[in-house]
Formats: C-alpha cells, structure tokens, sequence
C-alpha cells in the first residue's frame, strides 16, 4: 500500500503583526545604495585613470599609476625612489585615532559607569547632557575649542599669570585634543547603554566571593560591558581615521591627516585620480580594522556586529 | 554544638526613604545561631529580614550594633574578607563565565592551587547533582539548574555560614519542594550553619530547625517550628505561620463567649493559655482542629464548602465572623452549602493569643 501524501498548501505571505512589511524598507535602501554604492563606485574607477594635462577630472585612460604614486616617487633624473610621505601621513592618521579611541575609552568608562549607577531620573539628564555638544555644529564646536585653547585664549592667559608658556595650537596635541572633544559622546554612549544593563547585583555576588574592588570592575564589570566598548571604539576609531577637520584647524594644516590630503588632491592639487586612489586605500584599511575588531569580538563569543 | 556560634547583637539599621521619610529596617534585633544549624528567618516582605541577612554578609552595614561569627566582630569586616557566603534570589550567575568558571571565581580569590580548584568545582557540582555541566553558560540552563550552579558556588568556598536569599522564590512548586528536601539534605551532610530567608511559613516550617518570625524590623517569636506552630505568641504569628480562625469573645466565668452567645469552656483551652479576669480575648483555632460535631460550641451557616483533594474546608458564618474547619475529604459526612452545623475545637489545641 502506498501512502499518498499531498503537499502542504503554500501559505499565505502574511506579515505578522509587528513585523515590519519588507516593502518600507525598499525606498530607504534605494536611497543608501545611490548615495553610499555610486560615488564609491566613481571614486573606484577615477583611481584607476589618468590625470588630465589640464584643469580638473579625469582622462579615460586606464592606468594604475596612481597606486603607483602612493608609495614610489620617480625623480627628475629618471630614477625611482621609495616614497614615504603617505606611508607617514597615514601612519599619523593612524596614530591619531589609536590615541584618540584610548583617552576617549578611558574616559569613558568611568563616566559610563557613573551615569548608569544614578537614578532613572538624573540617568536621562546626563545623556541628555552627553548628547548636548550634538545641538551645534561640529564646525563651530571646532572654532570654539580653537579659542580656548589658543596662546591668548582662557587656558593660555590662565597659564600666563604663573609665566607658564602655552603653545599647542596648530600642534599635533590640538589635533588630538580636538578628535577627542568630537568624538567623547560616541564613545560615553555606547558604554552607557551597556552598563545601564549590567545587574549590579553581579558585583555584589563577586564582593561576596571574596572579590576586591579592582578585580570586580576587572572580571565582572569590564567584560559585561564589552559589546559596548567594542561598539564605541568602533565608532570612534573609523571617524577618527577620517577626520581632516581638526588638523585642518587645530592642526594648523601642518600635520596633515589623509584625509586633509585626499580633500587638497580634489581641491587645489586639481588630482582626482590620486586623491581617488589614496580614498581607496584608506576604505581598504578601514575594512580591514573593522574585520578584524569583528573577528576578535566573535572569538569572545559577543554578540557585536559591525559589518 | 556552639550555641553562639553566629551572634547577632543589637543591630539597627535605619533607612531614608526618597520622599524624605525613615524606614526601621532593623530595630535593635539580637539573636545567636548555633553551629550546624538551619536556621530560618521569616516574614513578610519589607519586614527586615533581608536587610539582616545582607547585614551578616557585608553587603549592608548597621547602624547599630556588633555581628559575631566565631567570638570575633565581623561586621567592620568588607565582605571579601568576611567567612560567609550567599545564594541570592537572582541567582546573580556572571553571564560570561561557564558554569566551571563561576564556581572557580570565589576559589581563586583566596588564590587557591588549580588543581584543588578543579578539584573542589567538580566536588560542588557533586554535592548539587549537576555533574557533566562544567562547560554550560549561564543561559543555557534552567531556572532549578541556575539556582544549583549558585549554590554549589557558595559551597565550594566552604563558607562558615552560608546565607540563602529567597532562593527557592523563583521555582515553581514542585521544584520548589524537591529543592527544600535537597537544601535540607546538604545542610546535613556539610554541617554547614545555614541562614536562610523566606516570607513562605511553609517552607520554613519544612526546613528549619529554629525559626525567627520577624514583623517591622523586630523579632516577634522565635522557636522551633512546632512550638511557632502551636503556641504563636500573638495573633500576627499565629495568622502569618499556617492559617488561623482568630475569633474575638468575651470572658466569662467559666470560659469564653464566643460570636453566636456558646461559651468556650477553659478547660478545651491549651493548657498555658493566658486568659485575663475580664474583657475581650482572641481565640485561635486552626482549621484542622475543628471537627463536626451535633451540639458543638461552635454554630453557625455553611457559606462555601471547597474540595482541595486532601481535605475539605468548609466555611462556615458564626454571627459576623466567618470560621474555617479543614475536614478529612474521606470518612467524614461533608455538609452541604446553606445547611446549619455546629463545630468543636480538638486537642485542646484552641488557644487565646495576645491581639
């Protein structure tokens, strides 16, 4: 005897409730994808063209020269050279943010963890304080802390009554000082989120089991809170690598980052080819921070997705 | 058996509240627990129980007054340093550690070799019956199975006392009983000293062997579970722990009127009831003491008849009050909704209790 089974009836496509309709989501993704998909796909193909003789833009001729160019100089009399220069500058870049992920993540904690012990109340001023800087525009934020920290500014005249000398804008520090002042909230606010979840009653069972003060906020605190940290160096680390602002005008233009290169190759030096090339190379190094961040916060079996 | 093994002396403890106000949590409460003891603090919540319990563990320091473990003060003590140990209501498992890991965490604090740490991680799993779960997370188990990986946890410190918050509270009630008789059972095979807080009379009953009922923050009675039972010093007791008639009457010679004009002869009375030379009284029976009877002292109209499986309780209104009678559900003749009975207290188990 055979069994005859009929196939199940294909059931009806119903969104359940809550469930968002696919279809909402189409015109955002549309949007992202021609904003986001095709000036990467232009900045992609000019690094693979020629420079015009003349004026700005692109001569359609393949080349792969401008690769080239980041790393070898040809000199006058033919030869080549090792060309360091955008090695250094992206080794600054660089520099910059690690410097800039590590005060603003120490920093950071203990601010986290201070707002996330205070009541529900005072818990929602403070973020609402963290986020203030949000209200005005990174460019007069940046004018702002140019000021302050200038030789005649507030810190300097301060300085001065003690005839302490006061130099550091247009130094590296300023460009330092100024990433971090940007970049602290992006940093407070992923953590916050985190600690604000973390069950207090965790450190006390490790008070209980012998556990000192340092070695609470060690083994139990800090791990708790990881997802958050790893999200806030994260969002940090990448914007950091990218800024030009705050070398451009707290650096004084004399530590230049890649970025303010990449801006000057399509503004005055009239390159969009290399400045497309160098572009690439720092998305390439970006992606490569952010695989292995994943890769790390995967094998800690935390639930973090950055890509 | 050190009698004053744990001494709890004088302890106050005051907190403000938000609005501005003061709440007694503790109020000059003295106590000594011996060793090898499980004993039980009992109460309703915000009673204060629990801020004694945390009070013991350092998580809480008095106002007040000095804690004893042993003939040496603790209480200046941080709770790192302290000799006791706690199972919380929460279970309070480190989500990011194995179950290993949680256990071996209070055992490498008092830097213990590795090899006995292993050793001791895999006894404690042992003694709470979760052996081949070593490299489970948290999140993985269940709510019984979390509640044994804190315990095992607590015990693999060999603590001098151990400290239970509620732990059962979270389990549902067969569970719950499985666990009571298994606490019981590694309480008596460690001869560890437990402390162990519940607001459930049932459980206390079950598993202590001394019992403290606590009432805002001070200790109304305490005595072992039968003597609590069945000579509560006062109504409250004798309502909180198991459930009471607490009828009110009046003295008269001879006995006590009760509410529908019967007088309560003195001698149905315990024997060491306390009755004044006139006024009122409150009479407490438990249910179970009450058994049908033609002519019983106490009458009045069945109001609701419910069957439980074990027995039958049937409520019954005398004047304004209502009694219950808890009745064998076998070999008894069960009375029917609206119908007129009348009732006698057995045993001389009937006793009045200070209001």
């Amino acid at each position: 005897m055979t069994a005859v089974t009929t196939p199940p009836k294909k059931q009806a496509q119903r969104s359940r409730p809550g469930q968002s309709s696919p279809k909402l989501a189409y015109l955002p993704i549309i949007f992202l994808a021609f904003a986001i998909g095709i000036p990467l796909l232009i900045i992609v193909v000019y690094s693979f063209l020629e420079k015009p003789s003349q004026g700005t833009g692109v001569k359609w001729v393949f080349t792969l020269e401008n690769y080239k160019a980041l790393f070898i100089q040809e000199k006058l009399d033919g030869t080549t050279a090792l060309d360091t220069r955008y090695i250094k500058v992206l080794w600054a870049s660089f520099y910059f943010s690690v410097i800039t992920t590590v005060v603003t993540l120490a920093l950071s904690i203990p601010v986290a963890m201070w707002i996330a012990t205070r009541d529900a109340k005072k818990r929602n001023l403070l973020v609402a304080l963290v986020t203030l800087p949000f209200w005005i525009s990174i460019l007069i934020r940046t004018y702002g802390m140019r000021q302050i920290i200038a030789d005649e500014g507030p810190i300097g005249r301060f300085l001065g009554i003690f005839n302490i000398e006061w130099s550091i804008l247009y130094s590296p520090p300023a460009t330092i000082l100024g990433l971090i002042y940007v970049f602290l909230p992006f940093m407070i606010l992923p953590i916050y989120a985190s600690a604000e979840r973390f069950d207090f009653r965790l450190a006390e069972a490790a008070y209980d089991l012998g556990a000192k003060r340092m070695t609470v906020v060690r083994r139990i605190i800090l791990p708790s809170i990881r997802p958050g940290v790893i999200s806030g160096v994260a969002l940090v680390f990448i914007p950091a690598l990218g800024s030009f602002l705050q070398s451009d005008m707290l650096g004084g233009g004399k530590t230049n980052m890649v970025a303010n290169i990449i801006a000057n190759n399509f503004g005055q030096a009239r390159n969009w080819p290399f400045g497309s090339a160098l572009a690439v190379l720092l998305i390439v190094l970006t992606l490569l921070f952010v695989l292995i961040m994943q890769g790390a916060a995967q094998r800690r079996g935390d639930k973090v997705e950055l890509v | 058996m050190n009698e004053k093994y744990l001494e709890i002396r004088n302890i106050t403890k005051v907190f403000q509240t938000p609005e501005g106000g003061e709440v007694r949590a503790l109020d000059d409460v003295s106590l000594d627990i011996a060793s090898g003891e499980f004993f039980i603090l009992l109460g309703p919540s915000g009673c204060g129980k629990t801020t004694l319990l945390r009070s013991i563990a350092g998580l809480e320091y008095p106002d007040s007054g000095e804690i004893v473990l042993q003939g040496e003060r603790i209480d200046d003590k941080p709770p790192y340093e302290r000799p006791v140990n706690t199972v919380f209501q929460s279970y309070a498992l480190f989500p990011h550690m194995t179950v290993s890991a949680n256990i071996a965490f209070g055992l490498e604090m008092e830097h213990v070799d590795k090899s006995e740490v292993s050793t001791r991680v895999t006894e404690a799993l042992a003694q709470v019956r979760l052996e081949g779960y070593e490299n489970r997370m948290p999140s993985q188990l269940s709510g019984g199975q979390q509640q044994r990986v804190a315990l095992a946890r607590a015990l693999a410190k060999k603590p001098k006392v151990l400290l239970l918050d509620e732990p059962l509270s979270a389990l549902d009630l067969k569970l719950r009983r499985g666990m009571q008789v298994e606490l019981k059972r590694l309480q008596r095979e460690t001869g560890i000293t437990f402390v162990f807080v519940t607001h459930d009379q049932e459980e206390a009953m079950s598993m202590g062997d001394r019992i403290a009922v606590f009432s805002e923050g001070k200790i109304v009675q305490l005595d072992t579970p039968v003597e609590v039972y069945r000579r509560p010093v006062n109504a409250y007791v004798a309502d909180f722990i198991g459930e009471t008639n607490l009828i009110k009457g009046t003295v008269v010679a001879g006995g006590i009127s009760l509410p529908g004009g019967n007088i309560l002869p003195t001698d149905q009375l315990a024997a060491d009831s306390v009755i004044p030379a006139t006024g009122e009284v409150t009479v407490a029976i438990r249910p179970e003491d009450l058994v049908l009877a033609t002519n019983g002292i106490i009458g009045g109209t069945v109001t609701d008849v419910i069957f439980t499986g074990d027995s039958v309780r049937v409520h019954v209104r005398v004047g304004d009050v209502e009694v219950i009678a808890s009745l064998a559900s076998y070999g008894t003749q069960i009375p029917e909704q609206g119908s007129t009975v009348t009732l006698n207290p057995e045993h001389r188990a009937a006793r009045t209790v200070a209001s």
